[in-house]
């Protein structure tokens, strides 16, 4: 509990300070710009309160986003590390293009794959699933041949086929490298659904809150800016915390 | 559990004999491989060898490993192999196993010269026991009848058979983070055995552990391999442990390894550990192969 109790405190004095600091004018007087541009936190909540069915309907909207690329990374990355661990060629050819495809600026890539595909999902999850690949898949990918070499050759004397060793060891020993590159993916995934919610500028009522809060950008609602943050921010530790969580239950072994 | 005495698929009709330890271990040796539909059926005839090597030549990059290394062990004895750190044992036994193709050289495990028909039938015992983490003490036993398609059920009775017999009763579930040093040897050496191989190369299976579990180790290894007897190659850089657990030992030189000398341990030993490896003459034995290992590491 005392782990809780610190960072607890100190967010607690941060938000009284932000408080007493926008509610008096006195960061928007030094800023020299008008006092509702600089809400206070209880302006947030009471914002959040009073958006909430409009806030509740893009937050679901992102969230599907967010899980649907994720599960496409991880789908297509844990097969790709499969393949890639199991083919000296297929890591020979491919390794290297992997790590180079991480230079790619998504932010170029992304207003590209919008004039292509249009503004539906399916571009959307594209950019998510582009951005969790990365750390899922190299992760597995190192995982994958983090297998201490003794063991393999046990299970070579033990009559394990390559198939057998795969999945009895190799799989295994990667899952806990898979599950750290799944919390990276999964903290990442958000961000890059609110950029890739940006950068398809859907005209549609609700197009999550990533276009939420660009639309409110351009009319001055900072209030409700931020609470649209607040909720990003809960939906990705709500996640980090379901994987960790799911993570504590496979790996049971450690 | 499925009760006791079911061990292998036949009956052991040897348990009365066991005194006769050289006659016996060919005849059960065969019996168990005639059984696993390997070999012929039992016969009594003269131990012969089960591993023989000749010749052999290898090396690590523009490192020779080992140069000119002839060695024999016969079917159902202990071979010791000590030697100072990095001289190839480990190398030896892998290629024993048929784990690599040495450079020069020969190597027969019961007749069979390619690194297939060694790894069919030699079982490898690593210096650490390489546990899988999430498996079960019983899962890891029994990994390599599962390896050779049995069900997880029948797998797992053939492994719990022997858990009693191994000291491990009440831990077939354990992982083996809950298991001692010494009982996470004991399921592995177990894993070794129920691989139904018969030649076993242990690498250093001790050496982990802290000096009381070793001596216990070492004396529970005795025993297990009397009821049990398998060929055995077995490298270790402690002494006292090959003199103790083989019927003959071989002190190899630093690399290139080749053998200085060789030891017969006379068979009747002094019941216990303690008792014999105070012996005078197991004492004479002991100085004679720290003498050679000295001579060699020069």
């Amino acid at each position: 509990m005392t782990r809780w109790l610190l960072p607890a405190a100190v967010l607690t004095t941060l938000v009284a300070a932000w408080q007493v600091a926008a509610s008096t004018g006195a960061i928007a007087d030094a800023l020299a710009i008008e006092p509702f541009l600089f809400p206070s936190p209880a302006e947030i909540a009471s914002s959040m309160w009073e958006d909430r069915s409009l806030l509740a309907e893009n937050a679901l909207v992102t969230l599907k986003v967010v899980l649907l690329g994720f599960l496409c990374a991880a789908t297509v990355g844990l097969a790709f590390a499969a393949a890639l661990h199991l083919s000296n060629t297929l890591r020979h050819a491919f390794y290297p293009l992997l790590i180079a495809s991480q230079t790619i600026p998504i932010v170029v890539v992304a207003p590209i794959l919008m004039i292509w595909f249009g503004f539906g999902i399916g571009p959307k999850l594209a950019i998510v699933a582009l951005i969790c690949f990365f750390p899922i898949t190299v992760n597995t990918i190192d995982g994958l041949r983090s297998v201490d070499p003794e063991s393999i050759k046990t299970m070579r004397t033990l009559d394990a086929s390559r198939r057998q060793i795969f999945h009895r060891v190799e799989m295994p020993t990667a899952l806990p490298f898979f599950f750290s590159g799944a919390r990276i993916a999964i903290a990442v995934a958000v961000i890059a659904t609110v950029f890739a919610e940006w950068a398809s500028s859907d005209a549609s009522a609700a197009a999550g809150l990533g276009d939420l809060i660009f639309e409110d950008l351009a009319r001055l609602e900072t209030a409700r800016i931020f609470a649209a943050t607040v909720i990003l921010s809960a939906i990705a530790i709500v996640l980090f915390g379901l994987i960790a969580l799911a993570e504590r239950r496979v790996v049971r072994w450690r | 559990m499925i009760p006791r005495g079911r061990l292998f698929d036949f009956p052991d009709p040897f348990s009365q004999v066991r005194e006769v330890r050289q006659d016996t271990t060919v005849v059960r040796t065969e019996a168990r491989d005639f059984a696993a539909g390997r070999g012929s059926p039992p016969s009594q005839q003269e131990a012969t060898a089960s591993v023989e090597i000749r010749g052999l030549e290898h090396r690590y990059g523009e490192l020779t490993t080992i140069r000119e290394l002839d060695l024999s062990v016969a079917s159902g004895s202990v071979l010791g192999l000590v030697g100072p750190s990095g001289c190839g044992k480990s190398t030896l036994l892998e290629l024993l196993c048929g784990l690599q193709e040495p450079v020069a050289g020969e190597i027969e495990v019961r007749g069979g010269g390619n690194a297939a028909a060694r790894l069919a039938s030699c079982a490898f015992m690593p210096q650490r026991d390489v546990l899988l983490p999430w498996l079960s003490a019983l899962d890891n036993a029994a990994l390599a009848p599962r390896n050779r398609g049995a069900g997880r059920r029948r797998a797992r009775a053939e492994a719990a058979e022997l858990f009693e017999r191994f000291g491990l009763a009440g831990f077939e579930r354990a992982l083996p983070r809950e298991l001692s040093g010494g009982m996470r040897q004991r399921v592995a050496f177990l894993r070794t055995l129920l691989s139904g191989k018969p030649v076993l190369a242990l690498d250093e299976p001790f050496a982990s552990l802290d000096a009381i579990t070793r001596a216990e180790m070492q004396a529970w290894l005795a025993r297990a391999l009397e009821d049990d007897p398998h060929t055995v190659v077995m490298v270790t850089h402690d002494v006292e442990e090959a003199l103790y657990l083989s019927d003959r030992v071989l002190v190899l030189s630093a690399r290139p390894a080749r053998v200085i000398d060789e030891i017969a341990v006379p068979a009747p030993r002094a019941p216990g550990r303690d008792a014999t490896v105070t012996d005078p003459e197991f004492v004479a034995l002991r100085e004679r192969a720290m003498a050679a290992l000295r001579e060699g590491m020069r």
